[in-house]
């Protein structure tokens, strides 16, 4: 019996350590996960972001709820649109219509991005853009090539050449850019799940009461044994 | 016994069937981890049923909401997240107790005479859940639930003569949409589930004619006290069902530490093309299974033909039911058949294998492997009968060994 085991284990490791290469090595963002940095990212994704895209599942009242912003903060500074309403999924300040005029296509939405593409893919591609003038917006991306987003956050990160030259100074330190992108990368990961929190809440409780009853359960199990194992 | 319940037995044989089942039934006292997988089946199945009931409360079956509606029940609903991930995590866990469950019964020969109706009715189950879970797939409608929709429904088109009437069917038109999702709801919902529901049943009835094997391979019923109890059987009640009440403390703790802190188990149990509406214009590169179908995949591919390719798929899936008459051997289980154990660890690990290579990408590196896999897998049912035939054995003990 232990063979199997211990061949099946093997097995396991072999299969798990054989990966596949990609065209772009994905880097993970560093962040603290939890409500302090996703509060953090809600208010860099509202600066920089949400002109463009939307949170359609997430409604603003969850930023309440989950994350304790006060009702008042959000309706001023993070309800940007127009026809935002606190109990409805989070919009874009520009309309549909607008997006495809500027940049050909509307922006995705963006509630279960990290879920679909993971957080290492978000974090890359938003420190992956490049200056290419032959690009129609000028800007370009090793992550998702001929991109039709423009590199909002230039501002901050500085410019960049293809080959990784600065062209133009941003207005903080790249550490500190990334601190901010990673961030944001926060506030996507918990909009694609908001169970998050929750369930980490409940994680001790749950798991204590049940550890508990397999122990007890266990216990019982041995006493009635005792006759058999003679 | 009270006024109550003499009147109640009177009229509906509780007693006597708790009593053939259960107090008075015997069953092997040796059994080994391996034989809580049953147990927690039938657990699982009642949490499957429980669960889907109430994300049938919020889902709606149309390829325009199907989608929203199960994100609904994820952001919206009231412990909507515990229903769903409960639901999803649940089949790969059902998959992991269903190979527990089948590896225990070729390691220690119990689909042997005279349990090979109990073998083939558990086996038709497995087939019927890979299909269950195929139709619940879909439902959510995410970008590869419409693809694999596309897909699986398409093989149908390789029967002969009738096979594009039968895709249009299954379809319920020439392509995947509400008519898909609604006869695919209404098959998980009903049909489908009843089909198993009753099999499980059948199940447990031929498992109870027959009795339970044991990891020795021996027949308890051969050594009875001269009242006819088997020497080396205990009750089920209370001893078992003490000893599964404590399989499912642990199982359960298991299930909620995933739901709780991993519920997508990395991709591997809810997949990240599921985060994508369906799209019929943006195909996917690697539409691939999951896991638990990922191996007969893995199959598929290996022959670039595609009507080859679906037979050995199809093969590598009905060969378990030959297994009672292919093992030739008059001792059932492998721990005294060193050669058929031996047998048994390489067919393992070359399915563990077969599902890494089946989520893989179609590149042509990984056709040796599933070349080499397919091989194997069909090698183990081709040399079984030489194998048990001519293997040496160690000697079989009298009596169950602790
Ligand atoms: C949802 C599916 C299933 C349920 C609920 C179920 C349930 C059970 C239960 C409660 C037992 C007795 C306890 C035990 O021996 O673990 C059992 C025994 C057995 N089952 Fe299943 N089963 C299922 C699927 C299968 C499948 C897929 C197979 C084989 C292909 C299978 C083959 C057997 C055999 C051979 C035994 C007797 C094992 C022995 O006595 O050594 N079952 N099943």
């Amino acid at each position: 019996m232990r063979k199997v085991w211990i061949g099946l284990l093997v097995a396991i490791l072999f299969a798990g350590n054989v990966s596949l290469a990609r065209a772009v090595t994905l880097t993970a963002p560093q962040y603290v996960f939890n409500k302090a940095t996703v509060r953090e990212g809600t208010l860099l994704f509202m600066d920089h972001c949400s002109a463009c895209h939307s949170i359609h599942s997430l409604r603003y009242e969850r930023l309440e709820t989950d994350l304790g912003m006060p009702k008042a903060q959000i309706i001023k500074s993070i309800m940007l649109s127009s026809n935002a309403n606190f109990l409805e999924g989070m919009r874009p300040t520009m309309t549909q219509a607008d997006a495809k005029a500027w940049f050909g296509i509307a922006a995705p939405d963006l509630s279960h991005i990290v879920r679909a593409e993971g957080q290492r893919w978000v974090y890359t591609y938003l420190t992956s853009f490049y200056w290419d003038p032959k690009r129609p917006s000028g800007w370009n991306n090793r992550v998702v090539p001929a991109v039709a987003m423009p590199d909002v956050l230039a501002p901050w990160e500085g410019i960049y050449s293809k080959n990784g030259q600065v062209l133009h100074r941003g207005r903080l330190t790249p550490a500190a850019y990334h601190r901010k992108v990673a961030d944001i990368v926060a506030f996507l990961r918990y909009t694609s799940d908001p169970s998050y929190f929750k369930r980490h809440n409940l994680g001790p409780y749950v798991l204590g009461s049940l550890i508990i009853l397999s122990l007890l359960a266990y216990l019982l199990k041995r006493n009635y044994w005792r006759d058999v194992h003679k | 016994m009270s006024k109550f319940s003499d009147w109640f037995n009177k009229r509906f044989p509780a007693r006597e069937f708790i009593r053939a089942s259960m107090t008075q039934y015997y069953a092997p006292k040796n059994f080994n981890i391996l034989y809580y997988a049953g147990s927690l089946l039938l657990l699982m199945i009642v949490l499957q049923l429980l669960s889907g009931f109430l994300l049938m409360a919020h889902y709606v079956a149309t390829s325009q909401d199907a989608f929203n509606s199960v994100q609904g029940i994820m952001y919206d609903t009231k412990w909507g997240w515990l229903i769903r991930y409960m639901h999803v995590d649940g089949v790969s866990l059902i998959f992991i107790l269903l190979y527990a469950h089948m590896l225990r019964g070729i390691l220690y020969g119990s689909f042997r005479e005279p349990r090979e109706l109990l073998w083939i009715i558990g086996y038709l189950i497995y087939i019927m859940m890979m299909g269950e879970a195929f139709l619940g797939y879909v439902l959510p409608f995410g970008n590869l639930s419409y693809w694999a929709g596309q897909v699986i429904t398409s093989i149908l088109h390789a029967i002969p003569f009738i096979g594009p009437q039968l895709t249009m069917l299954a379809r319920g038109g020439p392509g995947i949409g509400t008519a898909t999702l609604q006869r695919f709801l209404a098959l998980h919902v009903v049909l489908w589930f009843l089909i198993i529901a009753a099999l499980i049943v059948m199940h447990l009835v031929a498992l109870h004619q027959v009795g339970s094997n044991n990891p020795d391979g021996i027949e308890i019923k051969e050594h009875k006290r001269p009242d006819g109890i088997p020497l080396d059987g205990i009750p089920f009640h209370p001893y078992y069902t003490v000893k599964d009440f404590f399989g499912v403390g642990v199982w359960l703790t298991i299930f909620a530490a995933i739901i709780l802190y991993a519920p997508t188990m990395h991709g591997i149990f809810l997949e990240k093309n599921t985060f994508f509406r369906a799209n019929p214009m943006v195909s996917l590169p690697d539409v691939t299974p999951p896991w638990y179908l990922a191996p007969y995949y893995a199959m598929l591919r290996a022959i670039p033909n595609k009507y080859w390719g679906i037979g050995l798929m199809g093969l590598a899936i009905v060969l378990p039911f030959s297994l009672p008459w292919l093992d030739r051997n008059p001792v059932r289980s492998s721990r005294y058949r060193p050669w058929y154990r031996t047998m048994i660890i390489i067919m393992g690990i070359t399915f563990l294998v077969l599902v890494w290579v089946g989520e893989q990408p179609p590149l042509p590196k990984y056709f040796l492997i599933e070349r080499l896999g397919a091989a194997i897998y069909i090698g183990f049912y081709v040399l079984l009968p030489i194998v048990s035939s001519i293997e040496p054995t160690r000697a079989v003990p009298e009596r169950v060994t602790r």
